[in-house]
């Protein structure tokens, strides 16, 4: 029925049975639209958080969103700016990846700030000492930069792109993306410093708050490399996940494995500075602070064992899966080290949302634990459920992947 | 670490001997701030009921109380078991957690005596001052503001009353100092200068056993500024560096211990600096 739309000498399921998915997927986002409705109609009273946890799912799930999203800039600057050529195979799912992971996290915020319709006051009031003010600013920057980056894709869907006006705009847009790639490259450095930056400022927090490099606190540095270390391998985890679920090859493994070394090079940058980070942690900042290693814990919920989940499970093991050719280079234990990544990155956004803001820091305080309920899992549902959807029309409709027709002729 | 510091330094001397922690202090802090009670059911909100109840106030971590009292035990048996209450207004930081995060300007450390503002106008309810403040001093409006039937005629119209979805806190009853002020004026007396007594918060005025003393902790000639100096006196989470202006005294070392961060050492150069600005 739509296959006049379909990108050139490619072949797609039925329209009815895409229907059938694009609904099922349709019936979460709805949940989730409720849920949002009632959230911006009641006020975020609805949701689990309370006076201790202001900071929750929502905001954990923003974080770890623009890390896996980060594939986006990171592939663009590889590919545009250091020119690896390689990448141009995989590089229009790592866009569509980082708008869908970008976009979603705006919408996220939406609902989590208490005054959605003062949300310019981020450009109006702004605060040039808060981190947060920087973040706000990249961020909607950034987004702006990936919806550029996505256009000339939809413009060069095959029955639009026969208008010569939108071939001739597609074409010159793709010619000037390295000026995107950069201007992209420069705004995401720093916003996800920032995000990194606006805990390790908590002086008042001793799980998160770390001394500066000059005006940044070491946080900075370590989400930058945190988010580039696993948006690579998130991005093969999606492209994988597709193959997986239309039955057909999208991207050559050795793309992938490539993705996969330089995830694993940043991976192991990365813990090299957030090893020497905790133990100055432990043994400097916490002491200073009047607090012990041990206390920064407590139970099972809040317990050691995240902390060496993040470290080593999740750490260590794939860094070292990665680097390796002979591991890197089997399908599944490339994938599994992928999955360990993105696992340990969401950890460590989780502690520093929820851990951080739950330890007692007043000697008489005590522990409080969160969990949270309906309304904030449906609208993190939804975004997720956006996202696919995104992909869904993307992968149905415009030539994402470049090497398609070959792998599966 | 920069300490803000200026002419006037509003404060408090907490004395946690005198504190039987009745929690008179919280309920005239209710009153003078408008602070709407918690009340489960929304008359004027029917979609409420699609989500979940409003908290009701025995919901201790969704209630607005901008001053807490909280108790504190020696951690021993009876017949050796010994309680203190620790009254926890805003602790007005001299280097505050909360307001160089702000992405707004909302709150901010001014030369209102040093008072920590927040301009609930402004406020966006991003709510990074709470998780930056140690005190849990910050208050989320869960909901909208509500009060039961005739409750609403006893409002004071010094304060705002503030819509759901800001963040908002103790200011010292800073309407009360601006009336302070304006009868300075009418008096003669310099605003500059308030003599003691002449600007006192509901929660000092209202204590029935004389716990809280306030005053300008710059000022020789206020009480405060004699007792903060006092061996007995320590400030919540010294090590932190925050530099509340908010002391406590208690003459049980087990008190000091509790409120003073004893773990730590003393190389903390904001504390030194915070120390050295205060003398």
């Amino acid at each position: 029925m739509d296959s006049k739309l379909f990108p050139e000498g490619t072949t797609r399921c039925s329209f009815g049975q895409y229907l059938l998915w694009l609904g099922a997927v349709g019936a979460v986002l709805l949940w989730g639209v409720y849920a949002a409705f009632l959230i911006l109609y009641n006020g975020i009273g609805v949701t689990a958080m309370d006076n201790y946890f202001g900071f929750a799912l929502w905001i954990t799930f923003d974080l770890a969103v623009i890390a896996l999203g980060a594939g986006a800039f990171f592939s663009g600057f590889l590919k545009y700016i250091l020119k690896i050529k390689q990448l141009e195979k995989i590089i229009n799912l790592t866009v569509i990846v980082g708008f869908i992971c970008y976009s979603g996290a705006m919408l996220v915020l939406t609902m989590d700030i208490g005054q959605p319709g003062r949300a310019w006051f981020g450009y109006w009031h702004p605060n040039v000492h808060s981190m947060l003010t920087e973040v706000i600013f990249c961020i909607t920057c950034y987004c702006t930069v990936l919806i550029i980056e996505f256009v000339p894709l939809i413009l060069e869907q095959k029955q639009l792109n026969r208008n010569k006006f939108i071939h001739a705009l597609a074409h010159n847009m793709h010619v000037h993306m390295a000026l995107f790639a950069g201007l992209g490259t420069f705004l995401s450095t720093f916003h996800q410093g920032s995000l990194g930056g606006m805990y390790g400022v908590l002086i008042g927090r001793p799980y998160a708050y770390r001394d500066g490099f000059f005006i940044w606190p070491w946080t900075f540095f370590l989400f930058v490399l945190s988010a580039v270390a696993s948006g690579p391998v998130f991005t093969v985890l999606v492209c994988t996940a597709m193959e997986k679920i239309t039955g057909k090859k999208l991207v050559e493994f050795k793309v992938k494995a490539l993705m996969g070394k330089i995830a694993g090079s940043m991976l192991c940058l990365y813990l090299f500075f957030k090893y020497l980070d905790t133990w100055a942690w432990a043994t400097g900042v916490l002491p200073r602070m009047g607090f012990t290693f041990d206390q920064m814990f407590h139970g099972v919920i809040y317990g050691k064992w995240l902390f060496w989940s993040e470290l080593l499970v999740c750490g260590l093991l794939p860094a070292i899966m990665l680097i390796v050719p002979a591991i890197r280079n089997r399908p599944w234990l490339l994938y599994t080290a992928a999955i360990l990544d993105c696992t340990g990155i969401v950890i460590n956004r989780y502690v520093f949302t929820v851990q951080t803001i739950a330890l007692p820091v007043m000697p008489f305080d005590k522990w409080y634990t969160y969990a949270p309920n309906w309304a904030e899992i449906a609208t993190s549902a939804m975004i997720v459920a956006y996202g696919v959807m995104v992909l869904m029309l993307s992968y149905r409709y415009l030539p994402v992947f470049p090497q398609e027709r070959e792998l599966n002729s | 670490m920069q300490l803000k510091e200026f002419k006037i330094k509003w404060g408090m001397v907490v004395d946690i001997d005198k504190c039987t922690g009745c929690g008179a202090c919280m309920v005239s802090c209710q009153v003078e701030n408008n602070i709407a009670p918690m009340t489960a059911e929304d008359p004027h909100n029917n979609l409420q009921s699609m989500t979940t109840k409003r908290d009701d106030p025995s919901n201790k971590l969704r209630t607005l109380t901008w001053l807490n009292v909280y108790e504190l035990n020696n951690g021993e048996a009876f017949p050796n078991r010994d309680t203190a209450y620790l009254p926890r207004p805003c602790m007005q930081c001299g280097h505050p957690a909360c307001v160089p995060v702000c992405p707004v300007v909302a709150t901010e450390k001014n030369e209102e005596g040093g008072i920590v503002s927040q301009i609930y106008p402004r406020c966006i309810g991003c709510r990074y001052c709470m998780a930056a403040c140690p005190y849990h001093a910050r208050y989320f409006n869960w909901w909208d503001p509500l009060w039961p039937d005739g409750m609403d005629k006893t409002l004071s119209p010094d304060t705002s009353v503030r819509p759901r979805g800001v963040v908002e806190k103790c200011n010292f009853c800073h309407t009360r100092y601006l009336k302070a002020k304006d009868r300075a004026r009418e008096e003669g007396i310099d605003p500059m200068e308030l003599p003691e007594g002449y600007y006192v918060p509901a929660c000092v005025e209202v204590c029935p056993t004389g716990a809280i003393t306030f005053g300008d902790l710059n000022n020789p000639e206020h009480k405060v500024h004699e007792l903060s100096k006092n061996p007995n006196s320590f400030r919540l989470l010294e090590k932190l560096g925050l530099a509340p202006q908010v002391y406590y005294m208690s003459k049980r070392e087990w008190v000091r211990k509790q409120g003073d961060n004893h773990a730590a050492g003393d190389h903390n150069s904001a504390v030194k600096q915070a120390s050295q600005g205060h003398e």
